[in-house]
């Protein structure tokens, strides 16, 4: 039994401070009792809770269901529009998610990065983002020991940073160098999206908006840069304008060779 | 072989002056509680923050015996399922708990104020949390879209209905 | 037939001198594993690009050293070869304390060397890495098995059995060390099955080299007899290794330079790549294969088969750095027929200068195994009061006692 009991609330954050002491010994017994039954069903609380609320999801309110593989999110980026030069799309993931500079480029994190590419023979150039993939066969979630790096029913691959170790296994797994290691001690991060040293981290397709039904930070800067060379959707749904776009027009998967089948798709490469 | 035996003999000396000078070091805390008890456990004892609002998502005594287990629940259903609402969030906790430092803004979990600290600190018990999530409000952070009213009422109603 | 007689190390400076130097090594790599813990891995060589670095050479050095050095024990329990079963003990107990060495560093290195317990709780069975804290804690398990089986006279039957146990597992366990490397599908220095025998040829002659340096430093501390058949046998044994290790070498290079893909990256290791191809033709071929097979075999004496012996884990090291780093210095290939460029070095060869904590914590790792090995065979009966030519080891695990009850009894050892 805890030294901080009903008798002593005042020493114990959160109980009301105007009871008086009769009171607060009822109703001490009487959470005393009901623990039991909250113990049992505090899981079920949260899910009847909210169980109706996940069916009609609203843009800005919290999911309340678990993820389905009937929605696979994805981006298509069609480098016609990609403007060399213009990192609004890094700029916006920085901000978003609260990674930046910390004057170390070997070391630092890079969630998204501009690649300028141009063609040996002839010449042409290109300029495009590379982030993570989101792969559907994600060489990083296989070579995980722990599980840390998985890919949720949604297909979007993320890192759990409670289980990973920061063994770097993963970083070296990955195909597209979309993964930083956190070099340093980091501070003041977004609640929505934590970070701390020792742990692998990489693009989340904003994982935070896309379960609030709003859509990737970068796809939303490159629209307000007014390039909307990246489109952000459900590859499962044929009805989408990713998956029209998909269907119309030849796309490129960058090591397209390994047939990890990822999410994020090029145009125009 | 008595080399070997008096290796070992010189081991268990060391080891034994190692938990005799302990002993020794430690002689002063007992000694003042051995002279006042209670005020001493009182004096000791952890103060928390009380948090915003009248009642915590759950009654305070069972939080703290069990805000770890529903924290974690949480979080797995949280970073592998996508379930954003629910009322064991740590983000819930951090900013209906925060405590104001002399400068007007929330303490850091570098303070010993910090309502985790507080108690956590008195246990001896480490807190991983803060290794990756920010321990304060964050100030002008609009992605934060959890409807805590709804959620703190609908726990409360759901609870007073199971109380005999 | 001459009794094996295993008695603890008497000297006394020969085991305070070395043992002070010992920890104080250990202290200094424990120190700078806190030091990279405490700043984060900034302050190390590594990057987003070097991911694993000095301490990961060190590590896969010591690892494999581990199960090679039990291959001695091996060749005696396993294969029945009589003169190798009086080196047995101190082979498995090799093992043990090079594994253990190894595993101290990889986990010390960790961002989160805090979260072990998650590592060992945790697993996702698709991983390799995940078989292999199976592969490494289960080694450690038969090898501890198999030295208190060769200790104990009572169980000497069991010495064959556990012994051949343990032979598998090691190669289970340098396969599973190779296919870290060998299954990662990415990139164009590794994937490739070869890695796992290549391992074990590595590890064998890593193992020998190392077994052979410390037998002859811990019995020359003692004075005890180490006669030169003896080193010059063992030394053979390292030779048909590295010679191994030259074969499995070649084929990985050459079965991917038939791959038009992996020919920049081949070009890289080989030819172009400064420091690599230094490493690979000077380190791995020159002074870690062709010279120690030239002296073991052409010139074998005490001397020239203890120089072969420092030279192969030379060569040893500096394979396991052109894998390990030189692996991940050359960029991925991402737009083949592009030339490709980023603010985060895309395209570029990445530069990688070891820090004096990683260096540390690596010779750390070295010295926690050492100071294992050296006070094991200060407090057990590991080391035997000689080794000479003529032993023959049937009674190999007869340790001190008197003939009288050992009549009778199978050839164990």
């Amino acid at each position: 039994m805890s030294k901080c009991n009903g008798g002593k609330s005042a020493d114990c954050g959160c109980n009301s401070e105007t009871s008086t002491p009769v009171e607060t010994a009822r109703r001490w017994f009487l959470k005393s009792a009901a623990a039991f039954t909250t113990i049992a069903l505090a899981p079920n609380v949260t899910l009847l809770a909210y169980a109706q609320e996940g069916g009609a999801q609203q843009p800005g309110q919290p999911r309340g269901e678990p993820v389905t593989a009937q929605k696979r999110w994805g981006l298509l980026i069609d480098l016609s529009k990609c403007a060399e030069g213009c990192e609004a799309c890094v700029g916006a993931c920085s901000r978003e998610n609260g990674w930046k500079a910390e004057g170390h480029p070997r070391t630092d994190a890079q969630w998204i990065r501009k690649v300028n590419i141009k063609n040996r023979k002839s010449g042409v150039e290109r300029s495009l983002p590379v982030m993570c993939q989101h792969c559907d066969s994600p060489p990083c979630v296989d070579v995980c020991p722990t599980g840390a790096s998985f890919k949720r029913a949604d297909g979007i691959v993320l890192v759990d940073k409670h289980i990973c170790i920061g063994c770097r296994y993963c970083v070296m797994a990955c195909p597209y160098q979309a993964r930083s290691f956190i070099h340093e001690p980091v501070e003041d991060q977004k609640s929505y999206a934590p970070r701390g040293k020792g742990t692998v981290e990489s693009c989340t397709l904003c994982v935070h908006r896309v379960d609030a039904g709003r859509e990737p930070a970068c796809v939303e800067a490159c629209e307000a840069a007014g390039h909307k060379a990246m489109i952000f959707g459900d590859l499962n749904d044929p009805a989408s304008e990713i998956s029209q776009r998909i269907a119309q027009f030849p796309t490129h998967q960058i090591r397209a060779d390994l047939r990890l089948d990822t999410g994020v798709r090029y145009q125009n490469l | 072989m008595m080399g070997a035996q008096s290796y070992i003999a010189g081991w268990a000396y060391v080891l034994l002056s190692a938990m005799l000078v302990s002993a020794w070091l430690a002689v002063p805390a007992y000694a003042q509680e051995g002279a006042n008890p209670a005020g001493t456990r009182l004096a000791m004892a952890p103060k928390p923050a009380r948090g915003q609002g009248d009642k915590c998502v759950a009654p305070t005594d069972w939080m703290r015996r069990n805000h770890m287990s529903v924290l974690t629940h949480q979080r797995d259903k949280t970073v592998h399922d996508g379930v954003r609402a629910g009322p064991f969030d740590l983000k819930g906790c951090i900013s209906c708990h925060a405590v104001t430092g002399e400068d007007g803004k929330a303490v850091t979990v570098a303070d010993p104020k910090h309502f985790c600290r507080t108690c956590h600190d008195y246990a001896a018990v480490k807190v991983d949390c803060f290794e990756c999530h920010a321990s304060r409000p964050v100030e002008g952070e609009q992605s934060s879209q959890l409807n805590t009213e709804r959620d703190l009422a609908a726990l409360a109603d759901y609870l007073k209905g199971k109380s005999p | 037939m001459k009794r094996v007689i295993y008695r603890e190390l008497e000297t006394e400076p020969g085991f305070w001198g070395p043992l002070v130097a010992l920890v104080l090594l250990v202290g200094a790599g424990l120190g700078s594993a806190y030091y990279m813990e405490h700043h984060g891995h900034v302050v190390t060589g590594m990057d987003n690009r070097i991911v694993w670095g000095l301490p990961h050479v060190f590590a896969i050095l010591l690892i494999v050293g581990a199960s090679g050095a039990l291959n001695v024990a091996s060749v005696g329990s396993v294969f029945g070869i009589a003169a190798y079963k009086p080196m047995a003990r101190l082979s498995a107990l090799l093992a043990i304390a090079l594994l253990a060495g190894g595993l101290a560093i990889l986990v010390l290195d960790l961002g989160r060397p805090d979260r072990l317990v998650v590592a060992m709780t945790t697993f996702n069975f698709k991983s390799i890495f995940a078989w292999n804290v199976f592969l490494y804690t289960g080694f450690l398990a038969i090898t501890v098995a198999y030295l208190y089986v060769m200790m104990e006279r009572n169980l000497g039957g069991w010495t064959k059995p556990v012994g051949t146990l343990a032979f598998i597992w090691r190669l289970a366990l340098t396969t599973g060390t190779g296919s870290i490397f060998g299954w990662l599908v990415a990139r164009d220095a590794y994937n490739s099955a070869v890695m796992a025998p290549l391992f074990i040829a590595l590890s064998l002659a890593l193992g020998t080299a190392a077994f052979i340096l410390i037998t002859s430093w811990l019995l020359a501390a003692d004075g005890r007899p180490f006669e030169e058949s003896v080193v010059t046998r063992l030394g053979r044994l390292l030779g048909i290794f590295a010679a191994a290790n030259l074969y499995f070498a070649g084929v990985q290079h050459i079965s991917a330079l038939y791959i038009a893909e992996r020919v920049p990256v081949e070009d890289f290791l080989l030819v172009s790549g400064g420091i690599y191809p230094v490493l690979f033709w000077g380190g791995q071929v020159i002074l870690g294969g062709l010279i120690p097979m030239a002296l073991v075999f052409f010139a074998a004496s005490r001397s020239t088969v203890l120089l072969a012996s420092v030279l192969a884990i030379i060569g040893a090291a500096a394979q396991i750095y052109v894998i390990i780093i030189g692996g991940q210095a050359f960029p991925l290939s991402m737009f083949p027929g592009y030339d490709v460029s980023s603010n985060i070095f895309d395209g570029a060869i990445a530069d990688y200068t070891p820090s004096l904590p990683e260096a540390a914590l690596g010779l750390g790792g070295i010295a926690i195994a050492l100071t294992a090995v050296l006070v094991a065979v200060r407090v057990l009966r590991i080391l035997p009061l000689q080794l000479i030519g003529e032993t023959d080891a049937a009674d190999g695990n007869a340790g001190t006692q008197s003939s009288g009850s050992q009549k009778g009894r199978p050839a164990a050892a």
